[in-house]
C-alpha cells in the first residue's frame, strides 16, 4: 500500500481506535480517492491533513471505509436455503442465539428477524446485531429506511419464500419505513469490532455475510478463527454468495448445508 | 496480467476471444460484463463453451494463478489485489456491478506495466477511466475496434480517454494477446 495511504490509516487508528490497516487494498484505496474527491481536497495527503484538523472529516471517512450497502433479503435463494434447510434443525433447540456479525445499517437483521418469525422461531430467538461504527449501529436499531427501497426489498422478500404481506413487517410515512417494533424486541445491538474484539459468546447460527470481502486474507484467516470459535458444535455459518470457507484453515471444520449458497455447519 | 471489460455484445465478444485462445496460453484474464443483479447462473457455463481454459466465477480472495479465466458475478465488484481477488458490493460505478473502471483502476493499481486492459463492445462509457488508468501506470490497452464492434460507445469512450491505446477487430485482438503471452513468457523465463 502507498505511504501516503499508510500514514492516512495510522492517522484514525490513533485517533478512532478503528484498524483498517488489514483490509484488502484495492477496495480500501478505492474508497479513499473517493473521500478525495467528495472532500475536494486532490489528494490523500491533503484528505490527511483535513482529517487531522476536522473531527467532522474524520468521522466521514470512518464511515466511508466502513459502510457496505446492503439490502433486505439480499440474494433470495440463501434465505430460501437458510428456510428449507436450517429452520427445521434450529427448530429442536429450546432457545436460539444468532449472530449477525458486521450488520451495516440492519437490513440484514431484519431480515432474518422476518424469516425466524415465518418459521415460527423468532420468540425462542435472540439475535445479537453488531457493527464498529456507533452511528451505523444507531441506524440498524432505528430501523428506518428509505420509502423508495421497500419496491426492492418486497421483490427480494418474495423471492425468499416469504409467505406473507411485505408491508405487514413495517410502517411507513411519506418518505420512510419503519420496521415493526416487534422485529426489534428480541434483538441486541452492540457495538462489536470484528478485526479488534473478542468472541462474546456461543450461536447457534452466525451470518456474516460481504463482511470479510474487505479485509486481506491474513485478517480474513483472524476472523474466520473468531466466527469458528463462536459456533456452537453443529452450529451454522451463512456468508455471501462469492465467499467460501475454501480458503481459511477451517475448510475442513465446516461442512456444506449449502455449498452454492454458501450455509454451512461446524462439524467436528 | 489481462483485464477484460464489456457490456451490450460484450459477452458474444468475450466467447470468440475465449474460443480462440489455445490451451497454453499462460496469462490470467478477469472478466466484467454487464449483467443483471439476479443472473447468477448463466453467464459463466455460457463462457466455458469451446473454452479451451479453466473458466470459473471470482471468489472472493481467490489466487490469481496461470492460464484461468476469472468472472466477475452477478452484483459484485470485482478488484485486482497484489496476489489474489477481491470482491465488492459497494455502489454501482457508471450503473454498472460490476463494473469495468473499478477492475481496469484496480488492476492498474496492483499490476501497473503488466496490466493489460481490453475494452470490448458495449452501450455507455464504463471502461473508459479504467483504460486510461491502465495507460497511466504502463499497461497496455486493446480496443475492439467500433468499426466492427455490436455496440460501439464503450470501444469509442476508451479510445477518446486513451492515447495509445490499439484499435483492433477481434481477430487481431486474439492473435495480439497471443503475443504479449509470449513475450511475458520469454521475460519470465529469461529473468530467472
Amino acid at each position: 500500500m502507498d505511504s501516503a495511504i499508510t500514514a492516512l490509516l495510522e492517522t484514525v487508528n490513533d485517533r478512532t481506535g478503528l484498524d483498517f490497516r488489514d483490509y484488502a487494498p484495492s477496495s480500501l484505496h478505492r474508497r479513499i480517492e473517493r473521500r478525495v474527491v467528495a472532500e475536494h481536497v486532490g489528494s490523500v495527503a491533503a484528505l490527511h491533513a483535513l482529517v487531522e484538523a476536522e473531527p467532522a472529516a474524520l468521522a466521514r471517512l470512518a464511515e466511508a471505509l466502513t459502510v457496505p450497502v446492503t439490502s433486505m433479503f439480499r440474494d433470495p435463494a440463501f434465505f430460501r436455503e437458510f428456510r428449507a434447510h436450517v429452520a427445521p434443525l434450529l427448530r429442536t433447540h429450546p432457545f436460539l442465539r444468532l449472530w449477525v456479525a458486521g450488520c451495516s445499517t440492519g437490513q440484514e437483521v431484519y431480515s432474518l428477524a422476518i424469516a425466524l418469525h415465518e418459521e415460527g422461531l423468532y420468540e425462542r430467538s435472540r439475535i445479537y446485531a453488531t457493527e464498529l461504527q456507533p452511528a451505523t449501529l444507531d441506524q440498524a436499531a432505528s430501523g428506518i429506511y428509505p420509502l423508495a427501497s421497500m419496491q426492492e426489498y418486497t421483490r427480494n422478500y418474495q423471492e425468499a419464500g416469504g409467505t406473507a404481506d411485505f408491508s405487514d413487517y413495517y410502517f411507513a410515512d411519506a418518505s420512510s419505513a419503519i420496521m415493526r417494533p416487534h422485529l426489534r424486541n428480541n434483538v441486541v445491538f452492540a457495538v462489536h469490532n470484528l478485526v479488534s474484539d473478542r468472541s462474546f459468546n456461543e450461536f447457534h447460527l452466525i451470518f456474516c455475510r460481504n463482511v470479510m470481502i474487505y479485509f486481506n486474507r491474513p485478517l480474513q484467516q483472524r476472523v474466520h478463527d473468531l466466527l469458528y470459535d463462536s459456533l456452537a458444535l453443529w452450529g451454522y455459518l451463512g456468508l455471501g454468495r462469492s465467499e467460501s470457507v475454501r480458503f481459511s484453515r477451517h475448510e475442513h471444520r465446516y461442512e456444506p448445508v449449502s455449498e452454492r449458497e454458501r450455509l454451512y455447519r461446524k462439524i467436528l | 496480467m489481462i483485464v477484460m471489460g464489456g457490456s451490450l455484445g460484450g459477452m458474444q465478444s468475450v466467447q470468440t476471444i475465449l474460443q480462440a485462445l489455445p490451451a497454453d496460453f499462460a496469462l490470467p484474464i478477469v472478466i466484467a460484463l454487464h449483467r443483471p443483479p439476479d443472473d447468477e447462473d448463466m453467464l459463466t457455463p455460457l463462457l466455458r463453451r469451446g473454452c479451451a481454459l479453466r473458466v470459473s466465477e471470482v471468489v472472493d480472495k481467490e489466487p490469481i494463478e496461470a492460464s484461468r479465466i476469472y468472472v466477475a458475478p452477478a452484483d459484485y465488484h470485482v478488484l485486482v489485489e497484489p496476489d489474489c481477488l477481491s470482491l465488492s458490493v459497494d455502489e454501482r460505478v457508471n450503473h454498472a456491478r460490476p463494473s469495468v473502471d473499478v477492475l481496469f483502476e484496480s488492476a492498474a493499481l496492483s499490476c501497473g506495466d503488466r496490466s493489460i486492459g481490453v475494452i470490448l463492445s458495449g452501450a455507455g462509457a464504463d471502461g473508459a477511466r479504467g483504460a486510461a488508468a491502465i495507460e497511466r501506470s504502463g499497461g497496455t490497452v486493446l480496443v475492439e475496434s467500433p468499426a466492427t464492434a455490436v455496440r460501439a460507445d464503450m470501444p469509442a469512450a476508451a479510445l477518446a480517454a486513451t492515447t495509445a491505446s490499439l484499435d483492433l477487430p477481434l481477430p487481431r485482438i486474439v492473435t495480439t494477446l497471443c503475443e504479449l503471452a509470449r513475450k511475458n513468457q520469454s521475460g519470465v523465463s529469461h529473468a530467472t
